[in-house]
């Protein structure tokens, strides 16, 4: 099946379209049938994707408007492989899981389209595609926040929007300067990302080009100071939202400058390493600061998602081979496990229709298992050895110690910091007596609640230990852009630094 | 003294048919109705439709670049472009008569006649370059337009006419005297000569405060006519006391003619190297897109919300004639067709819900509150309006993103990068007005019940609308062979 990224693609939009027929009281297991489907199917595609090619592969090239550039054209790489699988998955158990009961036909389909938006974004090789699936993916989310989301949730939902909006406009402009660089130097109209990469530039035009891009990307990360809008939507989205938002959504950020931004400008990146550095450090240890003053425990777990988010940009911007397969591997397990912990915040907030921390306490005594899994969940988001979220915090303070020790050790205080803050919640509001009367008659998680989070305490477990099977394949694709970078680089500044990391790579 | 010698052959009335009939067409509705005024409004509205069919057909036989009728006409390849726009966005908009509630100005036949002596105004402007030529087309057409719009037989449809009367006779005043000016510098009110005698002129000194005069005349006419700020002013009260359908009608056709003679005439300025038309057209276009936006955020009303987005809409499609190049020209006839579909989709939305008393409000007839979940009373009518707002944006795929990058696409190759990202900023502006209806729509509780929305429906509105979305949403189907079309036409007349 050579055309399996589009069946991928446009299954959940077609399942979506006929699920306006299905009726209401069987929506929901509608939704879980075809996100199954969809995760069976992205399945398949790791199974038949060659792991030790590092090039695209399942490339799917049809032109759409040639007089323009524009073509339909997909691929996966051992890169966005992992994140695609992750977005079916977290879609599927994001379903399993979902608690809203008004309206949710809406949701189903909502969702369904969503899912098409995400996988789209992910195996985009065309600009033009990839923006068009990247601006769809802001409008169900709106319809999710402002529909089913808390008090201000039209508030939050419409700055949601207009945020994403306007940063990715102008990383539009920048695309089209791309297409007219491109056109200027071949003679031919393309917006296709490979071609792209053959592209040298001037370092001024890199420079302005990526400062471009990077409006776009920065705001959907959110870096700081643009992080302003994801409090909150986490805040008034419904816990599906959350998830979904959390966990697949952020991640388009960090992706694109994986994609667009390092290969494409590599000297303007390497240019931008201390700023970029010193935002995201910001944004680790201040948002972390402001997670450890929250009193609501969904605020907590959104600013650390927001604090983990910088791990991932730090690793990025290390620009060698283990940082970047670290930050992708991040990214993978940041989206397994606060995805993970807002399904269990919302469990919590379905029962006592409260997220205050000091509404809680001694909550290990009445709901065991939910104390068992938030903690697993909990130190996995904290970086414990042996969890998911150590390998690639791991790999990515490796790889940035190359580019500024410095540096590396304040972004190590995360983790620290974030033990601080994670432990006095899990404290707070798991231990010690249960001081709240309503919370004695708490019941633990159901069955289907087991069975939606049990498959990623596997996952946060499985890879902890063993990462190998996905880390391979990310770094085999991560490797050859690394190589492509240091070839394609034009100042020595930038060379010195790519080719710094190659030579650690040989030493290991 | 010499006989004047004039065969047919040289006359070229081919070069006429399509106008002829149109007028023909509104001739025999009028004689139609003298016959016998018994007949019901759906026979002229089919009658209408097969005359503008055959006027379409009659515009696409023409061959591209030539001249007729003492050389006054103009079939070049964007007069070709345009008239069948404008035919076809006519041909959108006649069904719309075929309300289920009954309205005024239909139970007249002049109705259908003034509509056809209309589109055949509209049409000479498209197809001349002679300035006296376009000053007729331009007065049939606005007349007609005038009288249509007073034909809906409400306090503020009159007011409406009234201003847009005046406001219409100012600026043909200003091209009045903009084009005599242009006389008096070169002798001739063909276009092509002026630009000829212009060129061998332009070093004398003191000739560029003639040049001046008579570009910012017409100038401030196009501005009114095009309703570009600071000339805007009369564009959202005639539109608001328009019928919806009309108002989505002005929204879109006048301006179409009105944007090929501006190309023509300011066209001609830039190509003769005067700079500072260029820089005032690209700073209307800028001021007109901005501000108009800034005005559409506070409205309380959809459909002057809308009306100020087709202002700020027509701000880009100025841009483009700004930059005077192919791709610019070319993107101003995608947008307007890739527009059109979406923005009388979302005005034919207002016109299935008008009523004849104000449900909602003492001012207004389409308030937001009007359509406050609407979602939970007619799911799939939300669902249409709002893939029209998000269209509008400039949400991928949808039609009008296609038309916005292009025109964006186009401003980056001319060097005008800060362009573009004015463009886009003003699109992520737009975004909020447009989001606010959508909010209203799918986020708020219902406070009417389907009777009130769906008021005034009927078969040939669900069936404008069914095309309206079907182009909207597989505008990336069709982009392609329009692209190459457009460019292949406006390529041959040489813009």
């Amino acid at each position: 099946m050579d055309n399996i990224l589009s069946v991928l693609v446009f299954f959940p939009a077609v399942a979506g379209l006929l699920g306006f027929v299905v009726d209401k009281n069987s929506a929901r297991a509608y939704g879980i049938t075809v996100a199954t489907i969809e995760f069976l199917l992205s399945l398949w595609l790791w199974f038949s994707f060659d792991t030790t090619n590092a090039g695209m592969q399942f490339v799917e090239n049809i032109p759409l408007i040639p007089d323009f550039g524009v073509s339909y054209y997909l691929g996966v790489d051992g890169i966005s492989l992992f994140i695609v699988i992750m977005a079916t998955l977290m879609t599927l158990i994001g379903m399993i899981s979902l608690s809203v009961t008004e309206n949710i036909k809406n949701m189903i389909i909502t969702l369904l389209f969503l899912e098409m938006t995400m996988v789209g974004v992910f195996v985009a090789l065309d600009a033009i595609v990839f923006y068009l699936f990247w601006e769809l993916s802001l409008v169900p989310m709106l319809y999710i926040i402002g529909a089913w989301g808390g008090n201000l949730r039209v508030y939050a939902a419409v700055k949601f929007f207009l945020y994403t909006f306007a940063g990715s406009l102008v990383m539009l402009v920048g695309m089209l300067f791309m297409a007219y660089v491109y056109h200027n130097i071949t003679g031919v109209w393309s917006f296709a990302i490979t071609d792209w990469y053959s592209l040298v530039l001037p370092l001024n035009y890199q420079i302005w080009l990526f400062v471009a891009f990077f409006m776009g990307f920065a705001i959907k990360v959110p870096m700081f100071p643009f992080h302003t809008w994801l409090p909150y939507a986490h805040g008034q989205a419904p816990t599906i939202g959350s998830v979904i938002l959390a966990a697949v959504l952020l991640k388009m950020g960090t992706y694109g400058f994986v994609r667009f931004s390092l290969p494409l400008f590599p000297d303007a990146s390497v240019a931008m390493i201390t700023p970029i550095a010193i935002l995201s450090i910001i944004m680790i240890i201040y948002t972390a600061m402001v997670a450890y003053a929250q009193k609501d425990i969904k605020q907590v777990i959104a600013y650390s998602s927001v604090s983990h988010m910088g791990i991932i940009m730090v690793g990025i911007f290390a620009m060698n081979a283990e940082g970047i397969s670290g930050s992708v591997f991040q990214m993978l397990s940041h989206g397994i496990v606060s995805g993970a912990l807002f399904m269990l915040v919302g469990m919590i907030y379905d029962r006592r229709h409260t997220k205050l921390m000091s509404d809680f306490g001694g909550l290990a005594s009445v709901m065991p298992k939910f104390a068992v899994i938030f903690g697993i969940m909990l130190m996995a988001s904290v970086g414990l050895p042996l969890t998911i979220g150590f390998v690639g915090e791991f790999l990515v303070l490796l790889g940035f110690y190359n580019v500024s020790p410095l540096l590396t050790i304040l972004a190590g205080t995360s983790i620290i910091v974030g033990a601080v803050y994670m432990l006095r919640l899990y404290k707070n509001s798991f231990f010690g007596p249960v001081t709240n009367e309503e919370n004695k008659k708490l019941v633990d998680l159901n069955k289907i609640e087991i069975f939606s989070l049990v498959p990623l305490v596997a996952i946060v477990i499985w890879l902890g230990v063993y990462p190998k099977p996905i880390l391979e394949p990310i770094d085999n694709s991560v490797k050859a852009m690394v190589e492509f970078m240091d070839k394609k680089a034009i100042t020595q500044e930038a060379k010195d630094v790519i080719k710094a990391s190659k030579i650690t790579m040989e030493v290991k | 003294m010499e006989t004047i010698n004039v065969t047919m052959q040289s006359l070229n009335l081919m070069t006429l048919a399509p106008m002829l009939v149109a007028i023909g067409g509104g001739l025999i509705i009028l004689i139609l109705d003298l016959i016998n005024n018994k007949l019901h409004k759906s026979l002229y509205v089919m009658l209408t439709l097969l005359i503008l069919f055959i006027d379409f057909g009659a515009v696409l036989g023409l061959n591209v670049n030539q001249r007729g009728f003492f050389d006054v006409m103009l079939i070049d390849g964007v007069s070709i472009v345009s008239q069948l726009l404008i035919i076809a966005a006519s041909m959108l908009f006649t069904p719309l008569a075929l309300t289920s509630k009954r309205f005024h100005e239909y139970s007249y036949p002049e109705f259908f006649g003034l509509f056809l002596f209309m589109v055949a105004g509209l049409q000479f402007m498209a197809a001349s370059d002679n300035l006296i030529l376009i000053f007729v087309g331009l007065e049939t057409s606005s007349l007609a337009l005038y009288t249509l719009i007073a034909l809906h037989n409400r306090s503020n449809s009159f007011e409406a006419a009234v201003k847009y009367f005046t406001m219409g006779a100012l600026a043909a005043a200003f091209y009045a005297m903009g084009s005599a000016i242009l006389y008096g510098l070169s002798g001739s009110v063909e276009l092509y000569k002026i630009a000829e005698v212009l060129a061998t002129r332009l070093d004398e000194t003191g000739i560029m405060i003639a040049v001046f005069g008579g570009a910012v005349m017409l100038v401030v006419a196009f501005g009114f006519k095009l309703s570009l700020f600071p000339f805007h002013s009369w564009a959202p009260d005639v539109y608001e006391g328009a019928s919806a359908s009309l108002a989505g009608y002005m929204s879109v056709v006048p301006k179409v003619a009105a944007m090929v003679v501006t190309l023509r005439v300011l066209g001609m300025f830039i190509d003769l190297g005067v700079d500072w038309v260029q820089t005032t057209v690209i700073l209307l276009a800028v001021l007109t897109m901005t501000a108009a936006n800034i005005m559409a955020l506070v409205q309380e009303d959809v459909k002057r919300m809308l009306a100020y987005s087709s202002i700020s809409h027509a701000g880009f499609i100025m841009a483009a004639i700004g930059l005077d190049t192919t791709e610019g020209t070319t993107a101003i006839f995608l947008y307007y067709t890739l527009f059109l579909f979406t923005n009388l989709g979302a005005f034919t939305m207002l016109w299935i819900s008008r009523h004849k008393v104000k449900t909602h409000s003492d001012r207004y007839d389409h308030p937001y509150e009007k359509f406050s979940g609407l979602i939970h009373i007619m799911p799939i009518g939300a669902v249409i309006m709002a893939l029209f707002m998000l269209s509008l944006a400039g949400v991928p795929p949808f039609s009008v993103f296609w038309g916005k990058i292009y025109v964006m696409q186009a401003a980056v190759n001319s060097g005008f990068v800060w362009l573009a990202i004015v463009m886009g900023i003003n699109s992520a502006i737009s975004a909020y007005y447009y989001l606010k209806l959508v909010v209203y729509m799918f986020l708020r509780e219902p406070t009417n019940d389907a009777n009130i929305v769906y008021y005034n429906t009927s078969k040939p509105l669900m069936a404008v609308i069914g095309l309206a979305t079907f182009a909207t949403i597989t505008a990336v189907m069709y982009v392609q062979p329009l692209i190459s079309y457009i460019y292949y036409m406006v390529s041959a007349s040489g813009y």
